[in-house]
């Protein structure tokens, strides 16, 4: 029973993971860039949504549309400074630019917030299922982990501006030849991609203490993610948020908790070597 | 021609000995991440593993089987080059960004494994005991012994440097990084030839490693695997210019200079990473060859000298 | 016998590249081989180069068995490959370019001896003034000849020339095919994929057809022309038929 109650708590937190890993899943997919600021982006989701609930006393929840918000006005900014310029030279300088972002938000966030912890002492209660009782934070973040998953589904195969992604994302110069501007395309899936990261960001600050250096696990966590569930699928990100948080309820249940990381990242390698598409294959 | 960078020694004194310390520390990793970076093209992003795990072997044979310290740093630059041509066997297949992913996993997952390892410490780590010095003379002798070590396998890595780069096998790699499969094509035995890069640019931060950490008297997982530290030398390498033999040198000495200015500077002391990344970005952006990269471009009579 | 194939066949995924291709070459001949676009020309290099590996069938190369075999033992055992979009080494000086070319192919030359190959081959294509250059830096006929020299430093014993004239200005096509008559008799043996009809029908000694992965045809230049199969092929390719047509029309 102990066993099933972490697997579910881990498979809710999932959820969130895998909200997180959508958001380089997708900036990968559309134009081939590993965000390496991913973890600063979930960082600054947490903090601003530490600091709508501590100085202005906005619930969590509701201030995620800000976290959305927030992140994407950062992810354009991060695109037009960083990543536009690089996008046609080799992958390293991507790499090395979104890692300099990373360095450059990590920076002046240490300086800013310095690196004690904080936490949002927010409580949604619990819900209590016969024997199993989870607590409300994690199915509320659930929930909104999938209502954004589903926006971003609605929006990427309903919206003009989504398909258009979409195109770019299969052929950059078959689009640009049907008109379609692919920067601003690029400029927006970036944007989305970041959105997500903060999200995520936001939704993790409910559940834990954090610092500005926390986005670097969960950024680690995200990269396995997208790897199990191949990068570029944002669906496989999802269900490879679930598998990865399911393996972090259960694991220490039998096994050190020590031993997680290693079961991680020895899962990271092998998927890389052996199916680099992913479980489930790229798109 | 081959042109030299030369090796300050660190005055008389053990100031200065030890800014210099860390100052060839870092050339010597930056060159050694260059031979698999610079002349492949194969970025890794988790270059300090290396270092992680071949000083923790060294400090392993130092500290519990009482080695010498040259020959525990020598086996912990073999091990570190035996773990690179396992794992090359894996990770070398894989290209680009793929690539830089799996080193990065590598040394997460070393990182974790070694937490858990009880032979060397755990989470813990290992530490020596302080009667160790005495074998070499005393603490002070120790470590005027680590520094001239450490200047000799940092000359070491350069010296290997040039001469790859000017070799035979240097110049298949230096093909494999430009078309890999036009290289194949060729006749460069690809897998092999990046593998024996791999080994070389791993054995170097090993022997690294084992000095480093026989000088701090301790070794932890959250000292030897630090990612911060990787990309750093990534840095270093980018700014001097990939490729050459003196941009490692050079970027290892501007970088460290700018932090060391900037630890000490009011202004600047909370936000030195802040401006790293900063210059990394103008860097990449704008001066992608590297300063020495961009030397040999400004002035092509210059490029048989700067190597 | 030089080369033979023997029932070579390529599958990618739905699309069966090649159908139990079987042919062989001369020493000292220079073979083409023709056919309309999507035909499995460039497939079957890469098969009998080692780059892909059949399917089914086999590759002898000078009576050893490559079947299979990574690109580089081709390479090392005397054959030399261009292709048809050029792939310099871009950042490698022009000198530096031939000089691996002469460092993995039939001798494995140490640098010093290369150097002195590559210097001869660069003189033999009109490339000895660019030496210093960057490869990158030289324009889309150098690039050819570049490519051609780095093949050629190699020493091969078989030249593998993959629509080396497609791009050219016709005083450079009349060139490189006086270029391709001077290697053959220095000794190598040659087989080209073309498409320039005219350049391909008076080089050739013998050509043979490809259409849909199939060989379809084998023989002389004049008898292909009027192989009725032949033009069928081309037929579906209009302007590959036009040019075929004229190429026939000059020779006869």
């Amino acid at each position: 029973m102990g066993n099933l109650i972490s697997l579910l708590d881990g498979v809710l937190i999932g959820f969130v993971y895998g909200l997180s890993a959508m958001g380089l899943s997708l900036i990968w997919g559309v134009m081939k860039v590993i965000n390496l600021s991913h973890g600063a982006m979930m960082a600054l989701g947490m903090f601003f949504s530490y600091q709508a609930f501590s100085k202005l006393g906005i619930n969590p929840y509701l201030a995620l549309p800000g976290v959305a918000v927030f992140g994407m006005l950062i992810g354009l900014l991060i695109y037009g400074v960083a990543v536009h310029r690089v996008l046609s030279g080799p992958h390293l300088s991507s790499l090395l630019a979104t890692f300099a972002v990373n360095m450059i938000i990590i920076g002046v966030g240490t300086a800013v917030f310095s690196t004690s912890p904080r936490n949002i002492d927010y409580s949604a209660g619990a819900v209590v299922v016969g024997d199993i009782r989870l607590p409300g934070t994690r199915l509320l973040a659930a929930a909104a982990a999938i209502l954004f998953a589903a926006l971003l589904y609605l929006f990427l195969y309903r919206t003009r501006s989504g398909k258009a992604i979409r195109a770019v994302a299969n052929n950059r110069e078959a689009a640009e030849l049907m008109g379609i501007a692919p920067t601003r395309s690029l400029a927006l899936s970036f944007g989305i991609g970041t959105s997500l990261a903060a999200l995520a960001g936001g939704l993790i600050a409910t559940f834990f203490p954090f610092t500005i250096l926390s986005g670097g696990t969960y950024e680690l966590k995200s990269f396995v993610i997208c790897v199990l569930g191949g990068l570029g699928n944002p669906l496989g990100a999802l269900l490879g948020g679930l598998i990865l948080g399911g393996i972090e309820g259960v694991i220490p249940t039998f096994m050190p908790v020590s031993w997680v990381p290693v079961v991680e990242f020895g899962l990271f390698i092998l998927v890389l070597v052996l199916r680099p598409g992913g479980l489930l294959g790229e798109k | 021609m081959l042109a030299w960078g030369t090796i300050v020694w660190g005055g008389g004194n053990d100031a200065t000995r030890e800014k210099a310390f860390t100052l060839i520390m870092f050339v010597g990793l930056a060159g050694s991440l260059n031979i698999l970076l610079g002349y492949t093209g194969y970025v890794s992003f988790g270059h300090i593993v290396f270092f992680g795990l071949g000083g923790y072997m060294g400090f392993y044979l130092l500290a519990g089987h009482g080695w010498s310290l040259p020959l525990a740093s020598l086996a912990g630059g073999v091990f570190s080059a035996a773990i690179a041509g396992l794992l090359g066997l894996a990770v070398l297949r894989l290209r680009g960004a793929y690539f830089a992913l799996a080193t990065i996993g590598v040394n997460e997952a070393a990182r974790a494994f070694v937490s858990n390892f009880e032979p060397f410490g755990g989470s813990t780590g290992m530490s020596l005991n302080f009667s160790t010095y005495q074998q070499y003379g005393g603490a002070g002798k120790a470590l005027w012994l680590t520094f001239d070590l450490m200047v000799a396998v940092t000359a070491a890595a350069l010296l290997a440097s040039a001469l790859i780069k000017n070799s035979r096998f240097g110049l298949g790699l230096l093909a494999i990084r430009e078309d890999e499969d036009a290289a194949m094509v060729m006749g460069v035995r690809t897998p092999r030839a990046k593998t024996i890069a791999y080994m070389a640019s791993a054995f170097f931060p090993g022997v690294i490693g084992t000095l480093y950490f026989f000088k701090n008297g301790n070794v932890e997982p959250g000292d030897a695997f630090q990612l911060n530290m990787s990309i750093e030398l990534l840095v270093m390498v980018m700014l001097g210019g990939q490729g050459t033999v003196l941009g490692p040198l050079l970027g290892a000495v501007t970088y460290q200079g700018m932090r060391g200015y900037m630890l000490t500077s009011p202004l600047f002391k909370d936000l030195h990473l802040a401006v790293a990344g900063a210059v990394l970005l103008l860097i990449i952006l704008f001066v992608p060859a590297g300063f020495v990269g961009w030397l040999r471009e400004r002035f092509p009579k210059l490029r048989g000298v700067l190597e | 016998m030089i080369l033979e194939t023997r029932a070579v066949s390529k599958r990618f995924g739905g699309l069966q590249a090649l159908k139990e291709i079987s042919f062989a070459i001369r020493e000292g001949e220079i073979l083409g081989l023709i056919g309309p676009n999507g035909a499995g020309k460039t497939t079957l290099f890469n098969t009998i180069n080692g780059v892909f590996r059949p399917d089914k069938g086999r590759v002898i190369f000078r009576g050893e068995d490559l079947t299979g075999h990574p690109p580089w033992v081709a390479a090392r055992r005397g054959m030399a490959r261009t292709y048809q979009i050029v792939r310099p080494l871009k950042e490698l000086t022009v000198l530096e370019n031939v000089i691996a070319g002469a460092c993995f192919g039939l001798h494995a030359l140490s640098i010093g001896k290369a150097e002195d190959v590559a210097a001869e081959v660069l003189g033999m294509l009109g490339l000895a003034g660019h030496g210093r250059q960057p490869a990158g830096s030289l324009n889309v006929a150098e690039k050819k000849r570049l490519e051609l020299a780095r093949s050629l430093a190699a020493r091969p014993h078989l030249l593998l020339l993959d629509e080396v004239l497609a791009g050219l200005n016709p005083s450079e096509i009349s060139g490189m095919v006086e270029t391709i008559l001077k290697i053959r008799e220095s000794g190598i043996t040659i087989l080209m994929i073309e498409h320039v009809m005219q350049a391909v029908m008076k080089v050739s000694d013998r050509l043979i057809v490809l259409d849909d992965g199939e060989l379809i045809a084998e023989g002389r230049p004049s008898e292909i022309m009027n192989n009725p199969r032949v033009v069928h092929a081309y037929l579906g390719d209009p302007r590959a038929a036009e040019r075929l047509m004229s190429a026939s029309a000059t020779k006869s």
